[in-house]
């Protein structure tokens, strides 16, 4: 005889909820702040929004699979930095070709995230701890490196001319939609893919969800750990690369404050800080939504400070909204 | 007879302060339940998870098949057949059933890396499938009740083809039903020659399902018994070196006690469903019923965890309103929860702390002063009436046993001056010879004039303690039974009966 029993089915609705809800919120910010501007609609408008949601967005999507996993990271902000300061000097400073350029940083963001994994799971030290040591570290050598100055690509245009060309404006006149804005796209395919049909996105599931369970069942913890944070630094890596030809320089002096709107991005897309659920859709969602916020406001003459103060506001919302979810589950 | 499938001799392990085990001893053959008991602390676990390669021997040897083997890590236990399914659930709620099962061995598509996630659910329907269980390999694992995760983890457990299967008190969170099931399913691993370890405190199980019994006292081997020529008591007396006397209930008459408690019509969501029941003075009101029936649930809204949606609470003839546990510890109600460790007590803290920590503003002086002098007095009184094993009561409760903790928390309890005491599963994970402990306490109680609810799902341990016993089902009570003439059958019959129209 099957045992059955019945369980409430809250649990389950809630997952999509905050993913539809997100959605929806960035709906109606559209809709309530296109009534309030003509200009918000515009076509260099949105093209702005999406833009601002470039690099923050990729960083986002690193840091999905970090806090899925069970972990965090704050350094994903200055590590950007030091991978844009390290694609500056390949480029600019050592005449090394483009492509060589670009890898390098994308390697160097990989590289920090292998040593903040390699601290977490072989050190066993905190992931906020490793993360918020490796944020000082990245930011000093970046500085370092640079010799406290940026480092500008003016010998080499077609660093800011791959990111910022349209290759649809040139497919479909009119629509000059950035590259960078594709990249942003491919990086969240990609992820996505990862995430939902390859082991590394099971085990990163997995870990968040029970991590011990994992380890009793032959999972090697350790090293799909260090592989979660390595993703996300590959991640942090891409998007240094991406600041630094959309301004057309490395600023040594950036980045910090980039990791708290990633993890804000994460959790208003319903990545839940206690581990085991999100999706890469809800990161983008969310990441969206950060990003028309703040544009819709500065369009209404908000402001920065209070632009500021209100995407705090949203960031606790969305954390209050994982927390009323969990404790329906419980 | 057949050949050993598994032997283990002269096994040691020492932990930093504890010899966990000395010269322990076991076998198994293959097509056998062997039942493995022993007190708390007796080391059962421990060599158990010593054959499943997470902890290593610091001496003895392990054979298998007859050839000696090393056991380095949970994945060589796996190679080998070994097979274990933990005291606690080990399952990620997040993922599949299918994902679980096969997490670490995920079958490939042809693409690196990417998991072929339709042969991962056709195996583990097949998997259910020759175990004769209905489960679709696509449900979350948290949405699942705990029966259910039971299966996943057994079939989990098989799909290693294991040649042995040890269960670490497989039945400790499952109901008379659901236990039923899961022996159906033991006996047809032990047909098809499946070596089965089964641990267990409930001593009444190992006659329906074992085959042969291991005694283990303090980390040692005390002795291997066939099941059939056991008597319980003669086991009981090797787990606890010396013999037991039960103490037969005498059930008093307190029919025309003092009413306390008077819970009417009280409604919380799905589990809590127009209960109504009054409790009297001296009296321990049993509350039966199987896993989910929503006991634990009425528990915590009358001791105002959880909010009501509706219903009258009274106490002591007045109606009360009981928004929060502080409201309850102020109207003389104090809760013991089933997970003593999560929500009874402050394991990092002294004893002392424990016992005066509902009551802390009494011991409070001058600008926020603990009076320790008070508090160190206090404490002293609870560990002396009511026999707390503990060197002193600076000692963190966290070293203390199962049975010793339970008491602590009785002491803060009374301490707080509660005279209504709801007992949740009160000897779950004690010792045998604690629980008789356990259970003279609650004696002790009663017969001093306070109220007692008990939440069990061990029938013995309802007929044997309640004074009267109510039956819950589905959220509702079904039946409200004197415990003089009480049967097991009776109480099943009541726990399962869907309620009718009323």
């Amino acid at each position: 005889m099957p045992v059955t029993l019945a369980r409430p089915r809250a649990f389950v609705r809630a997952r999509a909820v905050q993913r539809l809800l997100a959605f929806g919120a960035l709906i109606v910010m559209i809709v309530v702040f296109s009534i309030a501007s003509p200009n918000f609609l515009q076509f260099n408008n949105i093209v702005g929004i999406l833009l601002a949601t470039a690099v923050n967005g990729v960083l986002a999507l690193g840091v999905t699979f970090v806090i899925i996993s069970g972990g965090i990271d704050l350094s994903i902000g200055t590590v950007m930095t030091l991978s844009a300061v390290m694609t500056g000097v390949l480029i600019t400073n050592m005449d090394l070709p483009i492509v060589v350029g670009i890898l390098g940083g994308i390697a160097t963001g990989g590289l920090a995230g292998l040593v903040n994994g390699i601290l977490i799971a072989r050190f066993k030290i905190p992931p906020f701890i490793a993360t918020l040591g490796m944020l000082n570290v990245a930011k000093g050598l970046a500085l370092v490196i640079s010799g406290l100055t940026p480092i500008y690509f003016n010998e080499t245009p077609a660093v800011n001319q791959a990111a910022m060309g349209s290759l649809i404006g040139s497919l479909i006149p009119g629509l000059a939609i950035p590259n960078i804005v594709l990249v942003l796209f491919g990086a969240a395919v990609v992820a996505s893919l990862v995430l939902s049909k390859t082991i590394l996105g099971r085990y990163t599931f997995a870990l968040g969800s029970n991590e011990e369970a994992s380890r009793l069942s032959g999972v090697s913890v350790d090293r799909w750990k260090i592989a979660v944070y390595t993703v996300c630094g590959l991640f942090a890596g891409l998007a240094g690369v991406l600041i630094a030809a959309r301004l057309n320089s490395a600023q040594p002096s950036l980045g910090l404050g980039y990791e708290l709107d990633a993890i804000a991005a994460a959790v208003i897309g319903g990545t839940s800080l206690s581990g085991g659920e999100g999706s890469i859709l809800g990161t983008v969602i969310g990441a969206f939504i950060i990003s028309t916020l703040t544009n819709g406001l500065r369009i209404m003459s908000v402001p920065q400070e209070w632009q500021i103060v209100v995407t705090g506001g949203i960031v606790i919302l969305a954390v209050y909204l994982d927390v009323i979810r969990r404790r329906q589950r419980a | 007879m057949a050949a050993l499938l598994v032997e283990m001799d002269g096994i040691a392990k020492r932990f930093p302060g504890v010899n966990a085990l000395e010269d322990a001893r076991f076998d198994l053959r293959p097509g056998e339940v062997h039942a493995l008991v022993g007190e708390n602390g007796a080391g059962k676990s421990t060599l158990m998870k010593i054959l499943a390669g997470i902890y290593q021997p610091d001496a003895g040897r392990i054979l298998f098949n007859g050839e000696v083997v090393e056991i380095p890590s949970p994945r060589a236990a796996q190679q080998l057949g070994v097979s274990i399914i933990h005291q606690e659930l080990n399952l990620m709620p997040h993922l599949t059933v299918a994902q679980n099962i096969f997490i670490g061995r995920e079958p490939r598509a042809r693409l690196p890396f990417v998991v072929d996630d339709r042969a991962l659910n056709a195996r583990a329907r097949g998997l259910f499938e020759s175990l004769h269980l209905r489960m679709d390999p696509r449900r979350r694992v948290g949405d699942l009740a705990v029966a259910e995760q039971q299966m996943v983890e057994i079939a989990k457990a098989l799909s290693f083809n294991a040649a042995v299967l040890i269960m670490d008190e497989p039945t400790a969170a499952l109901t008379e039903v659901e236990i039923g099931e899961l022996f159906r399913i033991i006996r047809q691993l032990r047909e098809n020659g499946v070596g089965i370890v089964h641990i267990s405190h409930r001593l009444e199980e190992l006659k329906q399902i074992s085959d042969r019994v291991t005694v283990m006292r303090d980390g040692r081997y005390v002795a291997t018994v066939p099941t059939a020529d056991a008597r319980l008591e003669q086991i009981i007396s090797m787990m606890v070196g010396r013999t037991i006397f039960e103490e037969a209930t005498e059930i008093p008459d307190n029919a025309q006690a003092e009413v306390v408690l008077e819970v009417r019509n009280l409604n919380r969501g799905r589990m809590v469903r127009d209960v109504s029941f009054e409790l009297r003075r001296g009296e321990i009101l049993g509350f039966a019923g199987l896993v989910g029936a929503g006991r634990t649930e009425v528990a915590r809204a009358v001791f105002g965890a959880d909010r009501a949606d509706s219903g009258d609470i009274r106490v002591h003839g007045k109606p009360v309103r009981i928004a929060s546990p502080a409201d309850a510890v102020r109207h003389g109600i104090g809760y013991l929860s089933e997970d003593r460790k999560r929500f009874g007590l402050a394991i990092g803290m002294d004893v002392e702390m424990n016992i005066v920590l509902a009551s802390l503003q009494r011991f409070v002086g001058w600008l926020g002063r603990i009076n320790s002098r008070l508090t160190r007095s206090a404490a002293q009184l609870q560990v002396t009436n009511l026999g707390i094993k503990t060197p002193n009561v600076r000692q963190t409760v966290r070293n203390l046993s199962g049975g010793t903790q339970q008491k602590v928390v009785v002491g803060k309890w009374l301490t707080a001056d509660t005279d209504i005491l709801i007992f949740d599963e009160p000897t779950r994970g004690i010792d045998v010879g604690a629980k008789s402990e356990i259970y003279r306490l609650l004696n002790e109680l009663a017969r001093e004039g306070k109220a007692i609810i008990m939440i069990s799902s061990e029938l013995p341990e309802i007929l044997r303690m309640s004074h009267r016993i109510v039956v819950m089902c589905e959220g509702r009570i079904t039946g409200v039974l004197a415990a003089g003439d009480a049967t097991q059958e009776e109480i099943m019959a009541y726990a399962t009966q869907r309620p009718a129209a009323a």
